[in-house]
C-alpha cells in the first residue's frame, strides 16, 4: 500500500457515496412529484365526486290543467297577475288526493320548485292557444327533494334533523312509484342566470359575463401588448429609461391583482364614471392585469427570432419597419399568441379585482351588452359557496368543474399552438 | 404592407368605437333597481329581487354584497342613476352616516326594518349541547377580564370552559367566528359580549364615565389563538365544526336552519335559538335587519316602488312568507303593518328621532 493513492483509487473510493447521493436525490424528486400528483388527484376526485350530481336534477311530472277560469277569469289573459302557482298546486293535489289539511297541503306544495309556475307561464306566453287544455309537464322538484333523491339528505335521520318531513318523503316515494319522478340532465345549470332557488340557478349569466370581459381584454391587451413589445425590442434605444420601463413591467406582472381592482375603481368608475358591475370595466381592469404578461411573453418571442433573419432582410434593403412586419412578427406570432392565451386564462380565473368594481353581485338577467350588469364565473363560484342552501354546495363544485374545463381548453390551445407553429433554428 | 396598414386602421377604429359606445351608454339612464349592502341581508334581498323580477314587467334588481358600512357609504355618495337606490344593513344607520348622506344631497331616506336575525353559538350535532350565559361568553372570549380587585384587568387566563364556569365541561375553548369587517361580528360583540361584560358592576359604571374604555374592555376579543377568525364564509365554519366536536362557531340563524343535521345551537341564558324564541325576543342574541331607500329615486328608477312593495308584502316578510322559509324572523303583526304603511307613504327618516 503506497501512501499516495492513485487518481483511480480516489475516484473509486468516493463512488459509492456519490451514487448514494444520486439515488437519494432521485428518490426525493420522485417523492415530490408523487405528492404533487396525489394532491391534484384528491382535489379532482373530491371535486368530481361532489359536483357531478349537480349535472342531474330531479323532475316531477304533473298534469297541469291550463284552466281558463283561473288564468283568465275576466276573459282576458294577464300574464303578470295570473295565478300560475295555483295551477301547479291543483295539479299536485290531483296527483296526491289523500293529502288534506292546511299544514299538510302547505308541506305538499313545498316539494315542487317555484320554477314550475314560471315554466307554466312561459308555456302560456309562447302558446296562448293552449289555454283550456291539460298539459303533462315535467317540472323541477324543490331542491330539498332533489337532495333527498340524490342521497345528500339522509332519510334515516331523525325527522327534526332534516329539512324534509316524513310525510314529504312518503309523497315523494309515492310519486316515484307512479313513475312521475325522474332524474334528468340539469339543463337549467347551463341555460339560466343566477337564482336563489338552487334548482333554477345556472351559470349562463356568469359565463356570458366572463366572455364579454375576455373579449374586451383580448381586443385591448393583445394589440397594445404586442405593439409595446415590438417597440421596446426593435425600436427603443437601450438606455437608462428603457431599463427602468423593463423593470417596471416585470414588477407589474407580480403586483397582487386586487391592486388593479382598486386602480380600476378609482380611474374607470370614479373618474371616467363608467357603470359599476359592467363587463366593459371588468375587461379594462383585466387588460391592465394581463398587459404585463403579454408584453413579457411577446418580448421573449421577438428575442427568440435569430438576428441573422433581421440582418439578411436589412442586407436586402428592407426598412426597419419592413423587417419587423414582414419577418420578425410572423415568426414571433406563435409565441405571442401563446403568451396572450396564458394571460387570458389568468384573467378568466381572477375574482379579487372584480370585487372592487361591483361585480360580486346577485344578477339574474343574462347580460346582453357590454354595459349590462354582469358577474363572472369565479365570482359566481364565490357567491354560491357562501349560500346557506345546501344544494348550492354541489352546484359550486359543478361551476368549478366548468371553469377548470375552460382553463384546460385555453391552456391546451396554447400548448398545441406552440408545438405546431414553433420553429427550431 | 398595405394589409398591415389596414389591420392597424381596423384595430384603431374598433378601439375608438368601443370607447364611444361605452361613454354613450354610461350617460344613459338605468332601468333596474340597484341595491348594495350587508351580506347578512343579501340572502333575503336576493330572494325578493328574484321574485319581483319574475312576477313584474321590470328587470330583476342588481344586488351587490358589500357589507353594511360599505353599502351605506356608496348609498350616501349622492343622488342620481350612478348611485344605489337601496342599502341593506344589519344595523341601524349611524347619525354620522345620516350626516354624510345629507352632505351629498341624500336627505329623504326611508328606513325599513324587515325582521330579525339570531346569532347562534353552535357546535357539532354529535357533541353535548352547551348552555352558556352571556357572562360565560364574555369571560371566555374577552382579551382582558376583570381581576379580583375593582378596576383591575388581567390578561384572559382561561383555557377550558370549566375554568370559566365549573358547571361547563372541561374542554378547551375554541371558537370560530367572523372577522371584524362583518356585521355579524359587530352584533355578536355588542349583544353577547357586552351583555356579559355589563354583569361586572364597575365596568357597567364605566359606560357613563369613560365610554371608550368601556367599549375597549367589552368589545375586544382575545388574540391568543382561542378565537379563530374563519372568514366571511359561514359554510366553512359549519364544516370545521363537524370536523372538531370541541369547537364552537358563531354565525347567523339561517345557516343553523339550513344545516340542522350537522350543527346545533347552544342555549344562551337558558334559551335555545329557535325560530319562535327569536321572534318572541326571548333569545338574547338577536338583532333587527334593515334596508334604506332613497325617496328621490322612487318613480325615477323603474321598479323601485314595486321592489319596496314586494319586500314589505305579507307574502314576503309575513309569518308564513317566503323570507321566513329562508330564516328571516318576522316582526310582530302590528310592527309589520306600521312599517309597511310608512313604506307606502314614503315617510322619510326624521333626524329628530335619532
Amino acid at each position: 500500500m503506497s501512501a499516495v493513492k492513485s487518481t483511480r483509487e480516489k475516484v473509486e473510493a468516493g463512488l459509492p457515496r456519490r451514487r448514494r447521493k444520486e439515488r437519494t436525490f432521485k428518490l426525493v424528486g420522485l417523492l415530490a412529484t408523487t405528492v404533487g400528483i396525489v394532491f391534484l388527484g384528491v382535489f379532482f376526485s373530491t371535486l368530481i365526486a361532489e359536483g357531478s350530481s349537480a349535472f342531474k336534477q330531479t323532475f316531477l311530472q304533473l298534469d297541469i290543467e291550463l284552466s281558463e277560469d283561473v288564468l283568465a277569469p275576466d276573459g282576458e289573459l294577464d300574464l303578470a297577475y295570473a295565478d300560475f302557482d295555483g295551477l301547479v298546486r291543483t295539479a299536485l293535489r290531483a296527483q296526491l288526493p289523500e293529502v288534506s289539511g292546511r299544514s299538510d297541503r302547505r308541506a305538499l306544495y313545498r316539494i315542487v320548485s317555484v320554477g314550475a309556475a314560471y315554466q307554466v307561464r312561459d308555456l302560456i306566453a309562447a302558446n296562448p292557444e293552449l289555454l283550456g287544455t291539460t298539459q303533462s309537464m315535467w317540472v323541477p322538484a324543490a331542491s330539498n327533494v332533489d337532495m333527498l333523491i340524490k342521497g345528500n339528505i339522509d332519510a334515516n335521520l331523525d325527522e327534526t334533523l332534516r329539512p324534509v318531513s316524513d310525510k314529504q318523503i312518503g309523497w315523494v316515494r309515492a310519486l316515484e312509484e307512479a313513475g312521475r319522478l325522474e332524474t334528468r340532465f340539469n339543463k337549467a345549470l347551463f341555460s339560466n342566470g343566477d337564482s336563489r332557488e338552487p334548482e333554477l340557478a345556472g351559470i349562463k349569466g356568469a359565463v356570458m359575463g366572463s366572455l364579454y370581459m375576455l373579449l374586451v381584454t383580448l381586443v385591448l391587451a393583445f394589440p397594445i401588448g404586442v405593439a409595446a413589445a415590438i417597440y421596446l425590442e426593435e425600436f427603443a434605444p437601450k438606455n437608462r429609461w428603457s431599463d427602468l420601463i423593463e423593470v417596471n413591467i416585470n414588477n407589474l406582472a407580480a403586483v397582487p391583482s386586487i391592486v388593479f381592482g382598486l386602480l380600476g375603481l378609482a380611474v374607470f368608475i370614479n373618474w371616467a364614471s363608467l357603470p359599476r358591475s359592467a363587463p366593459v370595466v371588468g375587461g379594462l381592469v383585466l387588460t391592465l392585469l394581463t398587459l404585463p404578461v403579454i408584453i413579457i411573453a411577446s418580448r421573449a418571442a421577438i428575442k427568440a427570432v435569430p438576428p441573422s433573419i433581421r440582418e439578411a432582410a436589412l442586407g436586402l434593403g428592407a426598412s426597419q419597419t419592413q423587417v419587423v412586419f414582414h419577418h420578425v412578427l410572423p415568426l414571433a406570432m406563435p409565441g405571442m399568441l401563446t403568451g396572450a392565451i396564458i394571460g387570458m386564462s389568468r384573467a378568466l380565473g381572477e375574482s379579487a379585482p372584480l370585487l372592487m368594481i361591483g361585480m360580486v353581485a346577485f344578477i339574474v338577467d343574462v347580460p346582453a351588452r357590454l354595459t349590462d350588469p354582469a358577474t363572472a364565473l369565479p365570482v359566481q363560484i364565490y357567491l354560491w359557496a357562501d349560500s346557506p342552501e345546501r344544494a348550492f354546495a354541489e352546484r359550486t363544485s359543478a361551476a368549478i368543474i366548468v371553469l377548470l374545463g375552460f382553463l384546460l381548453v385555453m391552456n391546451l390551445t396554447a400548448v398545441i399552438l406552440r408545438k405546431r407553429m414553433e420553429r427550431k433554428w | 404592407m398595405s394589409i398591415h396598414r389596414r389591420t392597424l386602421a381596423m384595430v384603431a377604429t374598433a378601439l375608438l368605437g368601443l370607447a364611444f359606445s361605452v361613454s354613450a351608454f354610461a350617460q344613459a339612464s338605468r332601468d333596474y333597481v340597484y341595491v348594495v349592502g350587508s351580506s347578512t341581508v343579501y340572502p333575503f334581498a336576493t330572494v325578493v329581487a328574484e321574485r319581483f323580477g319574475r312576477s313584474s314587467e321590470f328587470k330583476t334588481p342588481k344586488i351587490e354584497s358589500t357589507g353594511s358600512g360599505g353599502g351605506l357609504k356608496l348609498f350616501c355618495d349622492g343622488v342620481g342613476v350612478d348611485y344605489p337606490d337601496v342599502a341593506n344593513s344589519s344595523r341601524a344607520i349611524k347619525s354620522s352616516e345620516v350626516e354624510a348622506c345629507a352632505a351629498n344631497g341624500v336627505t329623504a331616506i326611508i328606513e325599513v326594518k324587515i325582521g330579525y336575525d339570531g346569532i347562534v353559538f353552535a357546535n357539532a350535532i354529535g357533541a353535548d349541547t352547551m348552555s352558556v350565559s352571556r357572562e360565560d361568553i364574555f369571560l371566555a372570549l374577552a382579551k382582558e377580564i376583570p381581576g379580583d380587585a375593582e378596576g383591575e384587568l388581567i390578561e384572559n387566563p382561561y383555557e377550558t370552559w370549566s375554568d370559566v364556569n365549573p358547571d361547563l365541561p372541561a374542554i378547551e375553548i375554541e371558537v370560530l367566528g367572523p372577522p371584524p369587517t362583518s356585521g355579524t361580528r359587530d352584533a355578536f360583540v355588542e349583544l353577547a359580549m357586552e351583555g356579559g361584560c355589563k354583569a361586572t358592576p364597575w365596568i357597567a359604571a364605566l359606560k357613563k364615565s369613560d365610554k371608550n374604555r368601556y367599549k375597549a374592555i367589552c368589545h375586544t376579543i382575545r388574540e391568543d389563538g382561542v378565537f379563530v377568525e374563519a372568514g366571511e364564509n359561514d359554510n366553512l365554519i359549519v364544516q370545521k365544526l363537524q370536523a372538531n366536536p370541541d369547537a364552537f362557531g358563531i354565525f347567523g340563524f339561517s345557516f343553523l336552519d339550513q344545516n340542522m343535521e350537522k350543527v346545533k345551537g347552544s342555549l344562551v341564558d337558558g334559551v335555545a335559538p329557535t325560530f319562535d324564541a327569536i321572534a318572541d325576543g326571548d333569545y338574547p342574541v338577536s338583532r333587527p335587519l334593515f334596508f334604506y331607500a332613497k325617496k328621490a329615486h322612487v318613480d325615477v328608477i323603474p321598479g323601485l316602488r314595486g321592489f319596496l312593495r314586494e319586500f314589505t308584502s305579507e307574502r314576503a316578510w309575513g309569518e308564513e312568507g317566503y323570507l321566513s322559509d329562508r330564516g328571516l324572523i318576522p316582526m310582530p303583526d302590528e310592527e309589520r303593518a306600521q312599517v309597511a304603511a310608512a313604506v307606502r307613504d314614503l315617510t322619510p327618516l326624521s333626524l329628530a328621532a335619532e
